[in-house]
């Protein structure tokens, strides 16, 4: 029942195969339309981070259960400058309109968990989790 | 994956067949301000009706697209958002602000008609 599917991410095409992966297990796993959506838009999102800011990185999505509860777990892991100022990053505002920041307050809000992990020596992780309602 | 684009009487339509990438979407954007002022178009349709996602990235490149196309001449409007993307779009934020928006390709056309009816009389 568990899978793991890693995804190289290095150009806008590996974007669109990631999240396409996200949306395919989403509804494997009998997740709403728009939780499906909304869990693929997520992955677009940080697969897009890791192509303009690291230029590469890899997204890991995988299913994961705890008790009887069904989650989607998407792991975005980069090597990059990573985040000076996390505290600016996660602050609405900063990115939204589809301007250039990162985009993070939108994703944190697509989701139901968020972790983020950043400095300068390790590049970026950041943990998001969706449960299946 | 290269979108169509289909002249019917003044207006462009650009009707997306698959999932894109940020390429296609930018040579979409670029096709559709070169094809305004080479055939004349007065409005563009851009149907986004198979669209799964509407990332930043391709929120941003629409909006460009409206734009650029505004200052070439001719009105855009996007059409067939479906609602789970609109959700999702909404959470992220993202508006398409001062972007003409329709519910399907019909209702695009009944706008372009409206919208782009004074200069068509005058002529």
């Amino acid at each position: 029942m568990a899978s793991e599917t890693i995804f190289s991410i290095y150009t806008d095409v590996d974007i669109v195969l990631a999240r396409q992966k996200g949306r395919e297990l989403a509804s494997e796993l009998g997740f709403a339309l728009t939780d499906s959506t909304l869990i693929a838009t997520a992955i677009s999102e940080l697969a897009r981070n890791i192509v303009l800011y690291a230029k590469q990185g890899e997204i890991v999505i995988k299913n994961s259960l705890v008790g009887d509860r069904v989650c989607i777990v998407v792991v975005a892991r980069d090597k990059g400058p990573g985040i000076a100022d996390i505290p600016q990053a996660m602050q609405d505002g900063f990115s939204t309109s589809g301007g250039l920041g990162l985009g993070l307050p939108g994703v944190k809000r697509l989701v139901d968990e968020f972790h983020l992990v950043s400095d300068a020596n390790s590049g970026t992780t950041i943990t998001i989790k969706k449960w299946k309602r | 994956m290269q979108v169509p684009i289909l002249k019917q009487g003044q207006y462009l339509i650009a009707s997306i067949q698959a999932a894109l990438s940020d390429q296609d979407l930018v040579q979409l954007r670029d096709a559709l301000a070169e094809k305004v002022g080479r055939l004349r178009a007065r409005g563009v349709i851009v149907d986004v009706t198979v669209l799964d996602v509407m990332d930043s990235f391709a929120s941003r490149t629409l909006r460009d697209l409206a734009h650029m196309t505004r200052l070439r001449g001719a009105e855009t409007v996007i059409v067939g958002i479906q609602p789970e993307v609109a959700f999702s779009m909404v959470q992220l934020g993202l508006t398409l602000e001062g972007v003409d928006t329709a519910l399907d390709l019909e209702e695009g056309l009944t706008f372009l008609d409206k919208k782009t009816k004074r200069s068509t009389s005058r002529g």
